[in-house]
Order: C-alpha cells, then structure tokens, then sequence
C-alpha cells in the first residue's frame, strides 16, 4: 500500500526481495546500500540470527529525488528465506506494492525455487494480491557459478507472466540495480493507473 | 493496492500534528509517532532530531506485526498494547482503530500510568479522525475525482529514469 502525504509532497512505496534461503535477497540490498550516496539513503537494519541468516527482515530505505515535486521514497524489506520462517515471510507480504523474486542458478536449487514461488503467489493471495497483477520482477542471480542452470531453461521454470527478468551475481554488483529500477518503473505506472 | 491505499491532505494532516502534539504534552512523553501497519511513518513530535524515525517506524509496525501474529497463534484476537522497559527511556505501543500504531518515548518525568491514560483519551480522537480521512478518500474514489490530482497520473519512461540518474 503506497501512501501519498500530500502536505509533505511524498510518496512512500514498499518492495519486497523474495526467494529461497540463501539465494541473495540480503546481498542485493547490501549492495544497494554500499552503492547509493549516503543522503538519498537510511539505515540498513538487519534482524538476523548470529550466523547472519534473515531472522525477520532486512529494512532499507531509499529517497529516489522527485517526480512532479514528490520525493519519491521507497522501502526496500527483504523476507527470510528458510522455509520455517513462513509465518514472518507472510507478515512481511502485508502492503506490498512491489515483489523481487531472487532465484538461485545453481541446479541443486531449482527445486527450492519452484517452491519459494509458490510459497509467494499463497502468501500474496492471503493478503489479497494476485501475483499476476502485482508488479514483479524476476532476478536469476548467481549466474557465475559453474553449476548455473542455462538461462532458458531458469525461464521456463520459472517466469509467471512474462515479467522482466535479470541474470545477475548479486555479490558483485551485476544486475542489482537493473532489477530494483525495474521494480520501481512497474510500481510506479501502477501509481499512475490508479 | 487499490482501495487501501491511504492518501493524506493537509488539513487532515495538521489536526493529526495537533493532536499527537497534544498528547505529548498531556503524557509528559519524549516523543509521540505514528505509524501505519506497514511501516510507513505517517507524523511524529518533538524531540525526533536524535531518531532515526525511518527506521523507529519499520520497526514498531515489525514488532506489532510478530506480535500479532503471535496473538492468533494463541487464539487472542491481539495484544493492543506492548510496552518496552529501557533503563532510561521507555516506549509504549498500542493500536488506533485497528488500523494505525501510536508510539509513545517517554522517561522518568512521566510514568507508565500516565501515559496508558493519555493514549487512550487520545486514541479515541486520533480514531475518529482517520475514520473521516479513510471515508475521504472512498468517497473520492468511488467519485471518480481525488481533490487533487495524483502527481504520477501522466508519469513517462523519462520521469523514472530520471531517478535513477541523479
């Protein structure tokens, strides 16, 4: 749920970075982080356990300058991606206006990307979105390790509603912004639509 | 989306300011904030310059949420109000009409009692007033006209690149 303040001039908007454990969402957001000038950025809060696993979620607030003299913020959440933690990933769904899905190349993740998906679209469903209507984007990350699966193999699997997708390697830097700009341009014409 | 999307003028938006204003005084407290249940920091008064409000405010709607939850898990239908004990400051939580959080940063000038006293009063008129701010903004969607006209009605490709350029 975006929420415009017209006596402030601003829109705030919410992402969420989705997937399966350890395919990512963290390393995105880091690198956001690392990547944007420190006045257009907040904090960058971790909830996580002491191994570094998401407990609950990764928080990063992002100022993108002005449209039509609205700062536009956006609120980048990332949702742990162990499968035990589905009751947090639900709470975390609440007032989307965006999703990133993070898959991970590697072959012996496949099916735990399938899964993270579907984990998604009932996830969405009990807070009453529908993941083809939602603005989404697809990043396949990890593309530079050995045992990535070929692209249009990735696709098949993977791509619900012929979303933008992205290759990326996260940790580097590929692809990063290119998905979150994406994101950002579908929730944005959403905010138009309306 | 859609129907839920909160949209808040200025009028609106200063009697919000008054009132939380109000309850910081009668409360003795810090700080008075709100939040919406996804985080999104909606107003906050005084002494905010040493916060980082951004982040106070995707946490609380995180703690109400996990909090929550936990309610159902145990067949509650909420826990309305968490309180949080520090050595010097102390932070009080609850929930406006269902739909809105109120934090309340107070220290040993006040005490808990006090402000339990002062949220409530002033719950029950925040409530009322975003009762009329969520009723405006049905009203103008199901006329077909929002008072002022959405600034992203004829966004263009450029606009957004522009954003990610500066």
């Amino acid at each position: 749920m975006s929420f415009i303040n017209y006596a402030s001039r601003e829109i705030n908007c919410k992402i969420v970075y989705y997937g399966p454990g350890l395919c990512g969402k963290t390393t995105n957001l880091q690198y956001i982080y690392d990547k944007t000038n420190p006045s257009a950025k907040g904090k960058l809060i971790s909830l996580a356990t002491e191994t570094d696993r998401t407990l609950f979620f990764d928080f990063l607030p992002l100022d993108l300058g002005t449209i039509r003299g609205f700062k536009t913020r956006f609120h980048l959440y990332t949702v742990p991606g162990q499968v035990f933690y589905d009751a947090s990933r639900k709470l975390i769904l609440k007032g989307v206006d965006g999703v990133v899905f993070v898959a991970d190349s590697q072959e012996a993740r496949s099916d735990a990307n399938i899964e993270a998906i579907s984990n998604l679209e009932s996830n969405l469903r009990e807070h009453g979105f529908d993941l083809r209507v939602v603005p989404y984007v697809l990043q396949l990350n990890k593309r530079d390790l050995p045992t990535a699966v070929p692209l249009e193999e990735m696709l098949q699997s993977l791509r619900v509603k012929g979303e933008p997708y992205f290759e990326a390697v996260a940790l580097r830097g590929i692809g990063v912004f290119d998905t979150l700009k994406a994101c950002a341009k579908q929730v944005l014409i959403e905010l138009s639509r309306k | 989306m859609g129907a839920s999307d909160l949209i808040m003028y200025e009028e609106e938006f200063q009697k919000i300011k008054e009132l939380i204003s109000k309850l910081r005084v009668d409360a003795n407290a810090n700080v008075v904030f709100l939040v919406d249940k996804n985080g999104q920091q909606i107003a906050a008064t005084g002494d905010i310059d040493r916060l980082d409000t951004t982040s106070l405010a995707s946490l609380a709607a995180g703690n109400v949420a996990a909090t929550d939850a936990l309610a159902k898990l145990i067949g509650e239908k909420e826990f309305s109000v968490l309180f949080h004990e520090g050595e010097k400051e102390n932070i009080h939580i609850s929930i406006v009409g269902g739909k809105v959080i109120l934090v309340v940063i107070f220290d040993e000038r006040s005490s808990l009692g006090l402000v339990r006293l002062r949220v409530k009063r002033g719950s029950d008129e925040l409530n009322k007033l975003f009762h009329q701010i969520m009723e405006k903004t049905e009203r103008e969607r199901a006329s077909g006209k929002v008072a002022l006209e959405s600034p992203f009605a004829e966004i263009t490709d450029e606009d957004i690149d522009a954003l990610f350029n500066e």
